[in-house]
């Protein structure tokens, strides 16, 4: 396997361990729920059941009911309980099931959460946590499968981040812990049975950083989530035909980490950008339009490319679903005719 | 001589055709979802599903008087409605196998079956999305001066979303033609109603928005059908709305991918020795509506129906690719 396609990077503290990506958020939880008695978890189903991907599994048994703490199904209730929590002392984690269901609580995590520093002149915080599965590719069709977070990402006061790692799911969900403001944090159905070397103790992973995955000086790839997984993979195929392609994991919607991608177009010329959102307003229209701003402008050796969802909700058919989201052999195609100055 | 009083209300109340029918429906739900299950084994059908097997008696008998002009509004667990409302179970396999001849098109699979022209407004994916809806569909036959009225099947759940408690207000203070249906299966999924819900029955909640409540028997076919006659008489006569929970068990897992750490087999087991389909048989042939063999007819029948379902499912083509985004809008004309 090439170097440069190698996902987990070292940290300065040496110690891993092998984690799937959902063992990596409850060992997060764990370490916060140990590190902080003011933390508390809640959310559907959370305990005995262990939350509807098994994330906390068995966190009810080592800390109690009064910190792991299922919720009637009471969406915007639920979320507007951590934000009045958190208000005041807490530090709630709150699971949505799905995160479709963030629909339902869109008032307490838009209007309240997000706006509640600004509206009281800094007087006020809210330090929540908003845990969201998100994505496609589980057959559970339109209300189960949605990617929503160009939604968040369009709200000043909201931080909004897509590990795509077990290290990353890990280190920024410990920083959105750590963070003064709310925080939401998608992660990918797909990902949770990922494994990977993950850092033991505590750690954070900075909100705001995108990761170089793989350096390339002929097309730069913008992904976030399942997608940095899929532009990888076209990556080393390219690579085969020569093409380098640097590709980019996002991993923070907002803030966005504009100096690493200027950076990498400058050097590329080419920029392509893969995410599983709704094509159209999607993260993928704020990084082509930051490109279009900035001096990388002048740098462009071609129009930018954008693949993202289908203007459709999510489809039950596995053929349609799977047509509905960008996959490696979209992203090998439009990258490859970049590199090629097809487009 | 069988005493008058004696007799349960459906068996005074419905022609023997309809009793025989009820039947079918009922074990045409069961082994429905028994083919959906071994289906899914095969591979045939993905995603996830959740199986309403124990809760058949609340599904047919709250649907008993329903016509094709009445509407309901489904749960995440609608099979049963589905089939009860009068759906074909070749086009729900065929939907959920993601076929085009499929109810959705192979759009929507399990999660969101339906049947507009039977009525059935649809399943839903989210917990209490269909309540307010149900509220609308009984203003507009309310506001068109027709007689018909909306069930809303939900679940005990459900009655914890705030959506639940607005729709249950706006039907009462409009007086609007809707009975909503709780389907109280003790469980949201692994959360027991008994923790999260602040009142003993779902239906004491009712008395908060002054609609009746009442609480039955969900596995007793005729209670069920008896208080659904009252609350459709009260919604048709213009009285307004009614609250009807109808107590009942699932006995599989929420979906397809429940632990059952929440729940004892013994529990399971207890509910399982109450099922509602052989209650209800034995009840059918102890009042002489069918005897044993005819009632071996009905299942067989139901077996069948559910056997041709699959083939019709098998056989129906997929949609095509380049569809992935027809129905999101209205077909734009040519
Ligand atoms: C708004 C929303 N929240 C959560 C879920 C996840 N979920 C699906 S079914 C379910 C339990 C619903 O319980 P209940 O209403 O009692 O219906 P039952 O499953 O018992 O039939 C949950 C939590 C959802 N689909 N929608
Ligand atoms: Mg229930």
């Amino acid at each position: 396997m090439n170097a440069q396609t190698q996902i987990t990077e070292v940290t300065p503290s040496g110690e891993t361990r092998e984690m799937s990506y959902a063992e990596a958020i409850r060992d997060a939880m764990a370490i916060a729920l140990d590190r902080d008695p003011t933390v508390v978890l809640m959310g559907e189903d959370i305990g005995t059941y262990g939350g509807a991907f098994q994330v906390t599994l068995d966190l009810i048994d080592r800390y109690g009911p009064d910190r792991v703490m299922d919720t009637p199904i009471s969406e915007l209730g639920g979320a507007g309980v951590a934000v009045g929590a958190a208000l005041t002392g807490l530090k709630p984690i709150f699971e949505f099931q799905f995160s479709d269901f963030a629909a339902l609580a869109m008032e307490q995590i838009v209007n309240q959460a997000a706006k509640l520093r600004y509206m009281l002149g800094g007087e006020a915080a809210v330090p929540v946590v908003f845990r969201m599965p998100a994505g496609s590719g589980t057959g559970a069709a339109a209300q189960h499968s949605q990617s929503f977070e160009a939604w968040f990402g369009h709200v000043p006061g909201l931080k909004v981040v897509q590990p795509s790692t077990p290290e990353d799911a890990k280190g920024l969900l410990l920083a959105a812990l750590a963070d003064p403001d709310p925080v939401i944090v998608f992660e990918h159905k797909l990902l949770y049975k990922m494994k990977g070397q993950v850092p033991t103790g505590y750690y954070t992973t900075p909100i705001g950083k995108a990761a170089i995955r793989r350096t390339g000086s002929d097309v730069t790839i913008v992904a976030s989530a399942i997608m940095v997984h899929r532009a990888l993979e076209a990556a080393a195929k390219l690579a085969e035909e020569g093409i380098e392609v640097e590709v980019i994991d996002l991993r923070s919607v907002r803030p966005i980490d504009r100096d690493t991608i200027i950076a990498s177009v400058k050097k590329t010329g080419k920029l392509l950008c893969v995410y599983e959102g709704v094509r159209t307003l999607g993260v993928g229209a704020e990084i082509s339009a930051l490109i279009a701003e900035s001096e990388a402008f002048d740098y462009l050796d071609a129009p930018i490319q954008r693949l993202g969802g289908a203007e459709a909700p999510i489809p039950y058919n596995p053929d349609l679903e799977r047509a509905a989201v960008p996959q490696k052999a979209d992203i090998e195609t439009v990258a490859r005719r970049l590199a090629k100055g097809e487009v | 001589m069988i005493v008058q009083d004696n007799i349960p209300f459906a068996i005074r109340h419905f022609a023997p055709a309809q009793l025989r029918e009820a039947l079918r429906k009922m074990h045409l739900i069961r082994l429905f979802e028994e083919g959906a299950e071994e289906s899914y084994m095969r591979g045939l059908i993905h995603g996830t599903m959740h199986l309403s097997i124990g809760q058949e008696a609340s599904a047919v008998a709250t649907c008993m008087e329903l016509t094709d002009a009445d509407k309901i509004t489904s749960t995440h667990r609608g099979h049963g409605h589905c089939i009860a409302k009068g759906a074909d179970v070749g086009r729900m396999f065929a939907e959920f196998f993601g076929k085009e001849t499929g109810y959705c098109h192979g759009r929507g699979g399990s999660m969101h079956i339906a049947d507009v022209k039977t009525g059935n407004l649809g399943a839903n994916g989210i917990v209490g999305g269909g309540l307010p809806i149900a509220v609308g569909a009984a203003l507009t036959a309310k506001r068109l001066g027709r007689d018909d009225v909306t069930v809303c099947f939900f679940g005990d759940g459900a009655n914890n979303e705030g959506a639940f408690h607005e729709a249950l207000n706006m039907a009462a203070i409009w007086k609007l033609p809707v009975i909503f249906v709780c389907e109280n299966n003790k469980y949201g999924m692994s959360t027991p109603a008994t923790y999260a819900t602040a009142v003993p029955n779902i239906a004491d909640r009712a008395a908060a928005y002054s609609m009746p409540g009442v609480t039955v028997d969900g596995n007793d076919f005729s209670a069920v059908a008896e208080a659904l006659h009252i609350a459709i008489a009260r919604a048709r006569a213009g009285e307004g709305p009614s609250l009807v929970e109808n107590l009942t068990y699932r006995w599989r897992g929420h979906s397809k991918s429940d632990r059952n750490r929440y729940r004892t087999k013994d529990e399971i087991e207890d509910w399982m020795s109450r099922d509602p389909i052989a209650r209800f048989r034995a009840e059918l042939i102890a009042h002489g509506v069918l005897d044993a063999a005819g009632a071996e007819a009905v299942e067989a029948e139901a077996k069948q129906a559910v056997a041709d379902g699959v083939e019709f499912a098998k056989a129906s083509p997929a949609p095509g690719i380049a569809d992935v985004t027809k129905f999101v809008h209205a077909e734009e004309a040519a």
